[in-house]
């Protein structure tokens, strides 16, 4: 059995380093001929994954992407050495309680994620987070 | 890397441009030059994004703070040349439920003066 080809890639945790992710995104999406639509979201949603993996993990060294190709689907793991989250405890936001309180306006990740990927699961404990995302290819595609 | 490219003022309305990636520091320019005009008077805002073709949700959470900035004025914020991805992220947080979107600046400008 051939191995699926994955690109990895391991990002300090700079500034705006999400971006350098997002350009890996759009080569694998246009390799898979994917629509530039789905190259969008799977864009979107590494950005948010990253930040999720810098701000949130308080991990401290870098993280670590991978693009894995099939014929069917791209997966995308987003690896962190941080302290973990519990996903149980994350609230749904919603804008029209955002903005009739002060509550804070952040905290949509993870639902962007879930909205724009056609699969998401999260591997989370004490000594770091693994999100795996799948975008499904059309038969199109 | 994000810059505001452009701010216009012009019968009560506030176009302001942008370039780049909306993340954190292009949503407080935004939102900082927003606020100096409701400051002195202005309510109807129009952000053009047409050169900024991503965003994060940190730069569209500052944006959801500048719609509430402006709820408190009786003011409104539209939005115009948006490309797919910022549309359709928009419209999952739900801030085109408060802010109109328009396919071109001159449609916009159009409606809203």
């Amino acid at each position: 059995m051939s191995k699926n080809p994955t690109v990895e890639l391991k990002l300090p945790i700079l500034k705006n380093m999400e971006l350098i992710a997002t350009q890996t995104a759009e080569v694998v999406s246009k390799h898979m001929n994917l629509s530039e639509e789905k190259s969008g979201e799977i864009s979107m949603a590494i950005i948010e994954a990253c930040i999720n993996a810098f701000e949130h993990s308080e991990s401290k060294e870098e993280i670590f992407i991978h693009f894995i190709i099939s014929d069917e689907s791209l997966t995308v793991k987003v690896i962190d050495q941080g302290v973990g989250f519990d996903a149980s405890e994350i609230e749904i936001p919603d804008i029209e309680n955002k903005l009739k309180s002060s509550e804070r306006k952040r905290g949509w990740g993870i639902m962007l994620i879930k909205e724009l990927m056609d699969h998401v699961d999260f591997v989370s404990d004490s000594s770091g987070t693994t999100l795996t995302m799948v975008k499904n290819k059309d038969k199109n595609e | 890397m994000s810059k505001i490219l452009n701010v216009d003022n012009s019968n009560g309305l506030v176009v302001i441009s942008t370039e780049g990636y909306l993340n954190k520091d292009l949503g407080e320019e935004i939102q900082n030059i927003a606020v100096e005009y409701i400051d002195n008077g202005s309510n109807n805002f129009l952000l053009n994004l047409s050169q900024s073709n991503i965003v994060n949700s940190i730069g569209a959470s500052i944006i959801i703070e500048l719609i509430e900035k402006l709820q408190e004025v009786d003011g409104k914020l539209s939005f115009c040349e948006l490309a797919p991805i910022i549309e359709k992220t928009f419209n999952i947080m739900g801030l085109t439920k408060y802010c109109k979107t328009f396919n071109s600046q001159a449609e916009a400008l159009e409606a809203l003066k």
